[in-house]
């Protein structure tokens, strides 16, 4: 008797989760299948609202205007570029720290340990941190994005854990008694077998520097050197486009209203291939992105 | 006397060998921590002993530390002005707001996941609701922008569809902290509810076993088994969010700022980031900047004590 209610509470219940699972699929879901069609679709369908559930009036004329924008290409550019150096320095950084820091018999372990604890809770903030950047002369300079972040403490803290979970110390032993020091042994053992460590670390950095505009909006006064993100900036959220002649004529007011729509299109599209690099990316690394949180969650 | 005197070098003596010797043998991973340590001292240790200019009145030729000193000026200004109330508030109600809204949602969507048996959906779900994190700041506030825009917005297309009229969201202040929040939970709950579903995975599956032996029902069992398992984790990252609380994220707020929503979104990051760099008035900035450090300093703490006394979780 028992038995029997709880089978029907418990199909309530997995009825009741999917449909509420259902709802957040659909609720995350929808604006990003909305940006792709509407990035495919005639603009005027996309501006007076017929574009809900697949594209109207197959187009690619929005894709065709961000290849035309320089801008744009320029941009993209230089942040392939911030990211790769980025990423390298911050390999060569953060990896042998953590690793020193993962070994029992490294005596400044503790000493270390707390020297990047304290900056993960106090900061000099926004100011302090300009002028230091300032007075190196970095300002303007690819350096002021690359050089400040190049370590982060939660990362480290990742690597590290994962380099005390995956090198076992009688590795260590072996190798030493056949005479490897430490230096050839990060690079000769522990790295060749830490290939899922370093996929993370490519990826939280990575895309940390492909997102990145604060520090760009701080130190880059340049254009020719924004990143993609600043130049997003102007255009997605500070509407900048290069369409403010005056209009006279009736013809005039048509093309400019053509080229308006043009304008709200290509900011679709441009959405979308601001993200290719993620997207390319995400689905190759999906479980790697979540064994980091997981991996950081445990601490060592 | 003497004895001593001749002792106490020799004492020394031995224990800077040893601390010798045992630098020689880790030499090669002191190298290995010499580049982040440089890189972290200057441009973190460096800026914190510079926080000081929050007390100098900074004069660009002079420097960094030889400005004229000023005590607390900067500090009682900020405190007179009327900036000090709207923006301790506006940074406080949205914060606030947006640990009220966002932190439970992850739990429970983890909660859901977990006990969802069709593993193929669940992976689905998973790998829909990560991917808005990884979408850049400026591009969520564009989407934003675009979806809610009042001429062509897709928001909007629906509500005139059904009737009613157009509203101009980003131009109606009462409506911008719900913007900002709401769409931050949409971009952030399935990656924060990761660190969730990973506690989960460490529940023993014979607890479930064991209580359905005992007639447990499916609800019954998160409520009883799953959902006290990730107390522990849910608790420390609750005191690392409080301890944020006036920390509101600089990037987004910045974005979706304009002049019709001032009254609300000037929060203390923007309004240090508008006096220093754009207005040039660095001293002043800096001690605000500094004020706000130091009462999240404070309120981390206070939380992290009131935690332990109560639940005996804490951070340290």
């Amino acid at each position: 008797m028992k038995k029997t209610v709880h089978a029907r509470q418990d199909k309530i219940y997995d009825i009741t989760i999917f449909i509420i699972l259902s709802i957040i699929f659909l609720i995350v879901a929808y604006p990003l299948y909305f940006i792709v069609i509407s990035s495919v679709s005639n603009p005027e369908a996309v501006a007076s609202g017929q574009v809900f559930l697949y594209p109207i009036g197959l187009t690619l004329k929005g894709y065709g205007e961000v290849f035309k924008n320089n801008e744009v290409m320029t941009g993209f550019l230089n942040s392939l570029f911030y990211t790769f150096c980025g990423v390298l320095l911050n390999l060569t950084v953060t990896l042998p720290t953590a690793f020193a820091l993962s070994r029992d018999k490294f005596n400044g372990k503790k000493l270390v340990t707390i020297f990047y604890m304290i900056t993960m809770f106090v900061s000099g903030g926004m100011i302090p941190t300009y002028l230091v950047v300032k007075n190196l002369h970095l300002l303007d300079s690819m350096f002021a994005l690359i050089l400040p972040g190049a370590l982060g403490v939660y990362n480290m803290i990742v690597a590290r854990t994962f380099f005390k979970m995956n090198i076992s110390e009688e590795l260590y032993d072996a190798a030493a008694i056949d005479g490897c020091g430490d230096g050839k042994f990060f690079f000769r053992i522990a790295l060749p077998l830490s290939k899922a460590i370093i996929a993370i670390m490519v990826l939280y950095y990575g895309v940390g520097h492909w997102n990145s505009y604060f520090s760009a909006l701080l130190y880059i006064k340049s254009e020719a050197k924004f990143p993609l993100q600043l130049v997003l900036r102007s255009i997605l959220v500070q509407n900048e486009s290069h369409l403010k002649q005056a209009m006279t004529t009736a013809a005039q007011i048509k093309a400019m209203e053509e080229k308006r729509q043009l304008m709200e299109l290509m900011k679709y599209s441009l959405i979308i291939i601001s993200s290719i690099p993620v997207l390319v990316m995400y689905p190759f690394v999906q479980k790697h992105f979540v064994k980091g949180v997981m991996i950081g969650s445990i601490k060592g | 006397m003497t004895t001593r005197v001749l002792k106490q070098p020799k004492k020394n003596k031995t224990t800077q060998k040893k601390l010798l010797k045992s630098f020689k043998k880790n030499y090669a991973l002191w190298l290995f921590v010499l580049p982040g340590i440089v890189l972290t001292f200057i441009f973190s240790y460096v800026p914190l002993y510079g926080v000081q200019i929050a007390f100098r009145n900074f004069n660009p030729k002079l420097g960094f530390f030889s400005s004229q000193w000023v005590g607390l000026k900067h500090f009682i200004r900020f405190f007179d002005s009327p900036y000090f109330f709207m923006t301790i508030k506006n940074t406080f109600v949205l914060s606030f707001y947006s640990l009220v809204a966002g932190f439970p949602i992850p739990i429970l969507l983890a909660l859901l996941l977990n006990s969802f048996r069709h593993k193929r959906y669940r992976k689905v779900i998973q790998t829909v609701t990560y991917a808005p994190n990884f979408i850049s700041t400026v591009v969520m506030c564009g989407m934003l922008l675009l979806f809610l825009s009042p001429r062509v917005g897709v928001i909007n297309s629906v509500i005139t569809f059904f009737g009613g009229e157009a509203i101009n969201f980003m131009g109606e202040k009462s409506l911008w902290r719900h913007i900002y929040v709401w769409s931050g939970v949409w971009q952030g709950m399935g990656w924060s509810s990761v660190i969730y579903f990973a506690a989960l995975s460490s529940v023993s599956p014979e607890l479930h076993e064991a209580a359905r032996m005992d007639g447990a029902s499916k609800f019954q069992m998160v409520r009883y088994i799953d959902f006290p398992s990730i107390i522990p984790t849910a608790t420390i990252l609750l005191i690392l969010s409080c301890g944020s609380i006036l920390s509101v994220g600089f990037e987004k707020v910045f974005l979706l700022q304009n002049d019709l929503n001032l009254s609300v979104s000037q929060v203390i990051s923007t309004y240090v980031y508008k006096v220093g760099l754009i207005d040039n008035n660095i001293s002043y900035s800096s001690a605000i900047g500094l004020f706000n450090s130091g009462v999240n300093a404070l309120l981390l703490i206070a939380v992290n004590r009131i935690s332990k006394k109560l639940s005996g979780i804490s951070l340290w």
